[in-house]
């Protein structure tokens, strides 16, 4: 049986999902890829104030299709996570506490999961139609110049995810 | 003179990415619904369910299967008694540029690999042609994924590695690749030709139906051994373990020099979105 979880996601409940886990996300979620992370981190970097306030919150690895005149999103699932390896320790150091992508991470990852007391979830990759049903609306909050790789935010009704790395730096993998 | 109109190559290459990216053909599914079936793993199980599913949605509700729309690769075999007084590659990529705005698919294509412009429409397509004997003109379409793709390699082997050489490395691509490249995997090997050829077989090797086999003894044999092998890797959907890494083993082969063996992986995800149409040419 799936865990349900809510948006902000705790310190005490990021401590207590443990490595294999189902959960069921709901409330708000936002989306950054390859690009989108470049840019935060650059702009973060040179003082600039964050596109938006990521601490505590929940990035997820993604560049939907776009949405169908009546729809909220287009087809939504992750994209592979290793390419923000490179990004996603400078972002937990700032804050930011819940990863969601597909596949492997490095090691030196896994490491700055435990340290950070974060967690990485994984989604399923290829079933976009499949999560495209849980997302309730979608709004581009930032870099709407990158399309499929804008920052949106999403609000998300029992998106479904498995703990794949959790704050003791167990891997699934 | 026989030729074939160009608003109709421009429709056919429209509606095969539209349909290809919303429906996954019947061959695939069925695949998926055995692997269901004998897989024992929970999880493995529990994946593999999601994406029958979601399959279904996407058919039913007209969504795409995956997000990742792909970067078009066509293979197209021009009759030989065909002539065109346009540029075919420019109808194939007009026929992109349409199917991607109107089905409302992703455009994942940049302009140059550094500056990372986005060319907003998925062109261009790679297009790869051969002739072939009559009056047909033969368009074989994948929306190829990039995560897929990412975890593809090529080596150049000695001829001295053989056989197990080749094995070796394509289980090592495979383990190595883990849940990235969205397992459970169509695999294509290319061996033999050279460097840039073998690259070409592997990905042709994709291109072929999932259930059919070489004619090939020799790689007919390899394809059978290596779909066991690497459904004994354990890797399993999306790299979470079980016995259903692979759907599929291809192999494609062509004569090589005396001192090479070139073996090329080209890994198609479970998505495995594919189209072919055959037009007829009619007198101009």
């Amino acid at each position: 049986m799936e865990r349900k979880l809510n948006t902000p996601i705790s310190a005490d409940v990021i401590k207590s999902l443990k490595v294999g886990e189902e959960v069921l996300i709901s409330g708000i979620i936002y989306t950054a890829r390859d690009a989108a992370h470049a840019n935060m981190v650059k702009s973060i970097s040179n003082n600039s104030a964050p596109p938006f306030d990521f601490v505590g919150q929940i990035i997820y690895y993604v560049g939907p299709t776009p949405a169908k005149p009546g729809r909220a999103i287009g087809s939504c699932g992750p994209t592979s996570s290793y390419r923000m390896d490179k990004f996603s320790p400078f972002l937990m150091e700032k804050g930011l506490k819940v990863m969601i992508g597909k596949g492997e991470r490095s090691d030196e990852l896994i490491k700055e999961i435990k340290k950070q007391k974060a967690v990485y979830l994984i989604a399923i990759g290829g079933i976009g139609a499949l999560l495209s049903k849980t997302v309730q609306s979608s709004e581009v909050i930032a870099y709407p110049k990158l399309d499929a790789e804008a920052i949106r935010k999403l609000t998300v009704v029992d998106f479904p995810a498995i703990v794949a790395i959790d704050s003791e730096g167990n891997s699934i993998f | 003179m026989l030729t074939i109109e160009k608003v109709l190559v421009i429709d056919s290459v429209k509606e095969m990415i539209m349909e290809s990216t919303v429906v996954l053909d019947k061959t695939v599914v069925d695949k998926l619904l055995f692997a269901y079936d004998s897989e024992k793993s929970v999880l493995a199980k529990s994946v593999l369910e999601k994406i029958i599913q979601n399959q279904e949605i996407a058919r039913t509700e007209n969504i795409p299967l995956c997000q990742d729309t792909g970067l078009v690769v066509c293979f197209v075999e021009v009759g030989r008694n065909l002539h065109f007084d346009y540029d075919l590659s420019e109808a194939i990529n007009e026929g992109v540029r349409r199917g991607y705005i109107e089905g409302y698919l992703r455009k994942s294509v940049v302009a140059h690999p550094l500056k990372r412009v986005n060319t907003k429409d998925n062109t261009p397509a790679v297009i790869h042609y051969d002739f072939i004997p009559g009056n047909e003109l033969k368009i074989h379409l994948a929306p190829k994924g990039g995560g897929s793709e990412n975890m593809s390699a090529l080596k150049m082997l000695s001829p001295a590695d053989g056989r197990e050489g080749i094995i070796d490395f394509v289980l090592k691509t495979i383990k190595d690749a883990g849940g990235r490249p969205c397992p459970p995997l169509i695999v294509g090997v290319g061996i033999g030709g050279n460097f840039e050829h073998v690259a070409y077989l592997a990905k042709k090797a994709i291109f072929r139906q999932i259930d059919d086999a070489s004619s090939v003894m020799e790689d007919r044999l390899l394809e059978e051994e290596l779909l066991d092998k690497i459904n004994k890797l354990d890797v399993g959907p999306m790299g979470l373990r079980g016995a259903t890494t692979a759907l599929a083993v291809k192999v494609e082969s062509a004569p090589c020099h005396i001192a090479s063996l070139p073996v090329a992986i080209n890994l198609q995800c479970h998505s495995a979105r594919k189209k072919e149409v055959t037009l007829y040419g009619k007198k101009a």
